[in-house]
């Protein structure tokens, strides 16, 4: 399978003061480092999963795909294209072909426009021209499963499930190639969460598209990605493919991860790795490795220095000393 | 009140009994609860489960009397041991507000006050007791310390933004039980948090619970929390309660189709790798124009023509498995 996307090595940062603060302070790197070296590619018709707490950056990453932050290093390919660098005129076609599914389902849709609107707006950004918009709304509405009563409706009439499901509409009208689908189940409830997650493996079948989900519900994970990245302090700390990460978890963060969601059976076997303490702030990056505060199996040199990246399987990294099974 | 229901009554921290609620609003008159009957044993733990507008919340409104003022009463009781909460007036409910009957919300951030310090907050909360501020401030210190506060001494001089998320969380769960009450309502305590301080959240509810000996009412929707921390499960759809019994009796024997279906929805639960995730086909009813048929009739998967589809009495199953259909027999192992 060809490669699509490839994000190498890129790193985001943001300013923590303004220009004459940060003098004042003498402070030579008023920056924090949200996304520090994450490198993946995404093939065609595959769905990659990124999973991490809040703060991760995961979302900031993302959105570096689309443009919405720039990155201050590293390389974003897009079908063998640069995405870096482009000017706002070069970039807008591309656009077209990554489409973006935004966290808050209703706040991303605007509040004083109709479904028909909000679903047809792209067309009209990027001037295509269209013939009969209620029509093509419809047919839009159709694919995600919605009846056509909905073009008339307004965001605050729409439930969780329905605006998401416009949200998908949207990002689906320029026929993207792939799609970006922050938190796609957040705050659904199960039943409906099955339904907006099939619906996304059904178009992909149909249509081809690539996905990249971001997500903190390692169950959504399992089912629906081939491969994912477990992101820890803007960094990858395991990447591979699903199958094998849940089958044969690494990192001590991957297993804390893992071991923080209990199955809903009171009679499972509670083996849990209990997570220590919290996620630490960006400004004060710990030393060495950085998880090395929240880690069980910490030894002196984590401390001290950054581990290496290993591989560890066909296509299976992670960045820990420990390289045996930690059991 | 007769005799034999006083007695059953004081086994129970909490007894509620056939409560209906109606919202009076633009559109009609919504049937937020109808006949809803939960019992809360003392020091167990009981999960209230159930999908987004099931009435969970009002549930929970109603035991501590602050529904909005379109909420509408129809009938029923709630029995806190042996007074009826319903028919408390207001002096009466400050006395058990914060004292015998605490919350725990599932924003620690607007639950707190933003402009008063966590230390004033943990002594203001005390102000029933007749022992000195001195006094009040060490007990306060003890409980942040008790929850995993760090240096709680010089912490109550700060300000809830200046904590983290986990620890605003830890920190309100300090105020709930400082007064150690009989009753202690879980609103969903862990769903604006991450993975891992959730986790660290329930073990420490799960430790303070078993030596406060307090009662948890404990809502959510996570099924994986429930199934860890709860002894009783309630299941709720629509408003009503469809289900109820022991953790094992809701997870292993599930007998309402209802339950059944939200059992099998959930991701965590399918072992292989499925590309296709099972969903309940159907809409939740309008509370509005309802019917007095059967709730789940629309997307029951088990009808058949002997059922009548109308609302089915409440069926004791085993002893204390309580489920409302008409076709309801023990579920096989799940």
């Amino acid at each position: 399978m060809k490669n699509l996307l490839e994000i190498d090595n890129v790193k985001i940062r943001f300013r923590t003061k303004g220009m004459l603060k940060a003098v004042i302070d003498r402070d030579k790197d008023p920056y924090i480092e949200a996304v520090c070296g994450a490198s993946l590619t995404i093939k065609q018709g595959e769905t990659f999963a990124l999973v991490g707490e809040s703060g991760a950056g995961k979302t900031t990453l993302a959105r570096s795909i689309i443009g919405l932050v720039t990155p201050s290093q590293g390389s974003i390919r897009y079908q063998d294209q640069e995405l870096m660098g482009l000017d706002d005129k070069a970039f807008k076609p591309l656009k077209r072909d990554i489409a973006m599914m935004f966290q808050d389902p209703v706040g991303c849709l605007s509040p004083r426009l109709s479904v028909r609107s909000i679903i047809t707006e792209p067309f009209k950004i990027h001037g295509l021209p269209i013939n009969d918009v209620s029509k093509e709304a419809t047919k839009l509405l159709d694919m995600v499963g919605l009846p056509a009563s909905f073009l008339n409706s307004f965001p605050y009439q729409l439930s969780g499930g329905q605006a998401r499901r416009v949200g998908m509409a949207r990002a689906l009208a320029l026929s993207p190639k792939l799609i970006i689908a922050d938190e796609p189940t957040a705050g659904l409830d199960v039943s409906i969460q099955g339904e907006i997650l099939n619906l996304m493996y059904r178009l992909q079948h149909e249509l081809n598209i690539s996905f990249l989900v971001i997500t903190h519900n390692l169950a959504v994970v399992r089912h629906t990605s081939d491969r994912m990245a477990i992101m820890y302090l803007g960094r990858f700390v395991e990447t591979g493919p699903t199958d094998q990460i849940f089958e044969q978890p690494s990192h001590p963060y991957t297993k804390v991860l893992l071991s923080s969601s209990p199955e809903p059976d009171p009679d499972a076997p509670r083996n849990r790795v209990m997570p220590i303490g919290e996620i630490p702030s960006l400004i004060n990056r710990p030393s060495g490795c950085e998880f090395h505060t929240r880690c069980i199996y910490v030894e002196d040199r984590c401390r001290l220095e950054f581990p290496p990246d290993r591989t560890i399987g066909l296509d299976h990294n992670m960045t820990c000393f420990k390289s045996e099974k930690m059991k | 009140m007769t005799g034999e229901t006083q007695n059953r009554n004081r086994e129970k921290v909490l007894s509620i009994k056939d409560l209906s609620v109606n919202f009076k609003t633009e559109n009609g008159l919504v049937q937020a609860l109808r006949r809803v009957s939960i019992d809360i044993p003392p020091k167990q733990i009981v999960g209230l489960v159930g999908e987004s507008g099931c009435g969970k919340s009002t549930v929970i409104n109603s035991i501590l009397r602050l529904l909005s003022n379109n909420a509408e009463i129809i009938q029923g009781s709630i029995h806190l041991q042996n007074k009826n909460i319903l028919m408390m007036t207001s002096t009466q409910l400050r006395a058990i507000r914060g004292k015998r009957i605490s919350v725990i919300f599932q924003d620690p951030m607007t639950s707190l006050n933003p402009a008063l310090s966590i230390g004033r907050q943990m002594t203001d909360i005390q102000y029933r007791d007749q022992i000195n501020q001195v006094a009040k401030r060490q007990r306060a210190i003890d409980m942040l310390t008790r929850v995993g506060i760090p240096d709680a001494e010089k912490r109550l001089k700060s300000y809830p933004h200046q904590f983290s998320g986990g620890m605003r969380q830890r920190i309100a769960i300090a105020m709930a039980l400082i007064m150690e009450p009989d009753l202690l309502i879980a609103d969903e305590p862990t769903t604006a948090l991450d993975a891992t301080l959730q986790i660290q959240i329930i073990e420490l509810l799960k430790t303070l619970q078993k030596e406060f000996r307090c009662s948890v009412l404990f809502v959510s929707h996570h099924l994986g929390l429930v199934a860890d921390f709860c002894d009783q499960v309630v299941v709720m759809y629509a408003g009503e309660v469809v289900e109820s019994g022991n953790v094992r009796d809701i997870f292993h024997r599930a007998a309402h189709p209802y339950t059944k279906r939200l059992l099998e929805c959930d991701p965590a639960r399918i072992k292989t790798k499925t590309r296709v995730l099972p969903t309940i086909p159907g809409y939740i009813p309008d509370l509005v124009n309802l019917s007095d048929d059967c709730i789940f009739k629309d997307r029951c998967h088990v009808k058949d023509n002997k059922c009548p589809l109308t609302v089915a009495p409440l069926t004791e199953l085993t002893p204390g498995h309580f489920v409302q259909c008409h076709l309801s027999q023990e579920g096989e192992n799940l």
